[in-house]
């Protein structure tokens, strides 16, 4: 079976800005994809390569094996929910829900129908007569959504639609897309800055930056096997470490990753045994999160950050410190920033 | 010396004023709208009344004296078959000068509104303004020259061998005439020029308020740049037309300038109500003419409200 979606070695560029530079990718059929960067990475181009609303300047794209090269949006069996729901305001939610059958030509009382069932489908049956104004951000979040997949597309492009809700309201609309997603087993390409919502929503992930890929796989690849330093810092937090930092604290010489949360922190001395390593130095601060306390500690010109559940250490700024972490967690990658 | 914050000084007059306006948020209000809400009561108001007023007297044609006791016989003189003549011809020229407007402006605003930026936005700006600049009575003298059978219009059709065309065109029943100045063809092509900017300017800022991603929703949904067209852009632009018609209409309706100078020597309302307030010093009639685009307006705007062209604002 061929691939949802196909990057061959595709590039876009805007004058001398390279905003999609040699990006070579393929989405499987019925993935939850999520390109994940920070602005000004090419995520957001890439999926509107995917849309048709930009052309590639060089290479190919091909959806559900058909090369769309010159293909307008119109004709593509793709839709998308946009970033500010680009919501109709002269249309009420159902006129705007049944948008894309009434161009289809369906008679109004079979799009009538579906756009009922589709506001049910997104919980927001009864809303059909209201207007887009009337509703709140997460509820409009919802008919861009069932306006996008009342078209029965073969991929849905999602372009960071949690970004304008708030916390819990995003929590919730991330269980309720991914939920969504395995009923209907379409496609989801998924566009975000927010690392924590990749990892949580996807089954694969595409890291950008500066219109490449850096790295792509399943988010527990992504998060616990950095290819690079960009990767170990912008997917989570990490301890860093240059070769020669990474040497001394029992690595191999090579730049190194280290997830804060893999260290172990205690006020006595603790004895390496087997496979752990260890570093002991003074706490400079104590940064308390709720469910975690993060210390940075100094180690011998080192500063290392441990995270630890809240409440586990009776330790303040000055007290010394042992760190101690697993070898695996000491994972090696490449420089790039 | 201690200080609390409550307390500090600031010495002046209008320090002080500035604090009683700032405690007194209503009172600066109220003294905001004084005089404007005075001179729309008084001043524009008072003299519709006025106006409305004499329409409800009558004129005795003997005595050549207004009659003041209300009656509705002036109204009555307007469905006589001259006026009744009159305001047909002004309202289907207000019409038509109105539908090719808005086909007029429509590109150009769509143009200036998604295409336009930087220098060639300002030359757009410079070239819908710079007409209004300089006198109306000017530009429709030069029109008169533009459209004369001796002008540049005759002259160009013969070079381009299209005087064929022109002379089929003059020689139309009620629309045709001895030359473009003398028929209604020429006032209807000076009153397009005239007013064109006002219908543009309107559809260019309801078209610069359409996000660039609803034309992409549309797309995204399978609408073609037509259906798009058809299903967003123009109800979008809908607020800004009816709000350009609203001037070219109404100017139209009320220009007794235009009709005067280009065209044949047939009556618009305007021309009636200066001939009959002046000449005749039949006030009440001429009061009478001027209420019927008040009304055509108030019953153009109910249906344009009625048909959702107001909803999106």
């Amino acid at each position: 079976m061929s691939d949802a979606v196909r990057f061959e070695n595709v590039s876009r560029h805007y004058g001398s800005v390279r905003a999609v530079d040699g990006v070579t990718l393929s989405i499987a059929p019925g993935e939850f994809f999520a390109m994940l960067g920070p602005s000004g990475s090419g995520k957001t181009t890439c999926l509107r390569l995917i849309a048709g609303f930009e052309q590639p300047d060089s290479g190919e794209i091909s959806i559900f094996g058909d090369n769309v090269g010159g293909v307008p949006p119109y004709k593509r069996s793709v839709n998308t929910v946009f970033q500010d729901y680009a919501l109709f305001p002269h249309m009420t939610v159902g006129e705007n829900v049944a948008y894309g059958l009434m161009i289809k030509g369906e008679p109004r009382a079979d799009r009538d129908a579906k756009a009922v069932r589709s506001l049910e489908m997104v919980k927001l049956g009864g809303y059909g007569d209201r207007r887009p104004s009337q509703l709140s951000g997460g509820q409009r979040q919802r008919v861009a959504l069932a306006r996008a997949l009342i078209n029965s597309p073969q991929v849905l492009l999602l372009d960071e639609p949690l970004g304008a809700l708030d916390l819990k309201l995003r929590e919730q609309m991330q269980e309720e897309l991914k939920t969504l997603q395995q009923q209907l087993g379409i496609t989801f390409v998924f566009v975000t800055h927010d690392q924590s919502e990749a990892l949580s929503m996807a089954n694969r992930v595409a890291i950008f930056n500066d219109g490449r890929i850096v790295q792509a796989g399943s988010p527990s690849d992504v998060y616990d096997k950095p290819a690079s330093r960009f990767v170990a810092n912008f997917v989570g937090s990490s301890n860093v470490l240059a070769p020669d930092a990474a040497v001394r604290l029992g690595g191999d010489a090579k730049w190194t990753s280290l997830r804060p949360e893999k260290i172990v922190a205690s006020t006595v001395a603790q004895i390496a045994v087997g496979d752990r390593l260890g570093a002991s130095g003074f706490i400079r601060t104590l940064n308390y999160q709720g469910s975690v306390t993060r210390l940075t500690v100094d180690c011998d010109g080192t500063s290392l950050i441990a995270a630890m559940p809240s409440g586990t250490i009776e330790m303040k700024p000055g007290d010394r410190a042992y760190l101690s972490w697993p070898r695996s967690a000491m994972v090696t990658m490449s420089g790039d920033a | 010396m201690s200080r609390s914050a409550a307390s500090v000084e600031r010495p002046g007059v209008l320090s002080a004023i500035a604090d009683y306006f700032f405690s007194h948020p209503q009172r600066l209000t109220i003294l905001l709208l004084a005089p404007p809400l005075l001179w729309i009561g008084v001043v524009y108001i008072g003299s519709l009344f006025a106006l409305l007023l004499q329409s409800f007297y009558s004129f005795d044609d003997f005595s050549g004296q207004v009659v003041h006791e209300f009656t509705l016989s002036t109204y009555a003189k307007l469905f006589e078959e001259a006026n009744l003549q009159v305001i047909l011809r002004t309202v289907t020229m207000a019409a038509m000068v109105t539908i090719a407007s808005a086909v007029i402006a429509f590109p150009i605003a769509y143009y200036a509104a998604r295409y336009a930026r930087g220098w060639k936005k300002a030359l757009f700006y410079l070239a819908v303004m710079m007409p209004l600049w300089s006198s109306y009575l000017v530009k429709v003298y030069a029109w008169k020259l533009v459209l004369a059978k001796e002008g540049i219009l005759t002259w160009l059709a013969g070079v381009l061998y299209l005087d064929g065309v022109l002379n089929a065109l003059l020689a139309m029943p009620v629309i045709g005439g001895p030359s473009l100045s003398f028929s209604y063809i020429g006032t209807f092509l000076v009153f397009v020029y005239i007013w064109l900017p006002y219908m543009i300017l309107p559809v260019q800022a309801a078209l610069e308020r359409v996000p660039g991603n609803y034309l992409e929703a549309a797309a995204d949904l399978g609408a073609d740049p037509g259906q798009t067209f058809r299903t967003v852009i123009f109800p979008l632009a809908l607020p800004g037309i009816v709000a350009g018609s609203i001037f070219t209409f109404s100017l139209t309706l009320g220009d007794y300038i235009i009709p005067q100078i280009v065209g044949n020597s047939r009556f618009f309302i305007g021309q009636a109500v200066y001939t009959l307030q002046g000449t005749a010093g039949d006030i009440p009639l001429a009061a009478a003419f001027t209420v019927v685009p008040m009304l055509i307006m108030a019953v153009y705007l109910t249906v344009a409200k009625r048909m959702g062209a107001f909803d999106v604002l």
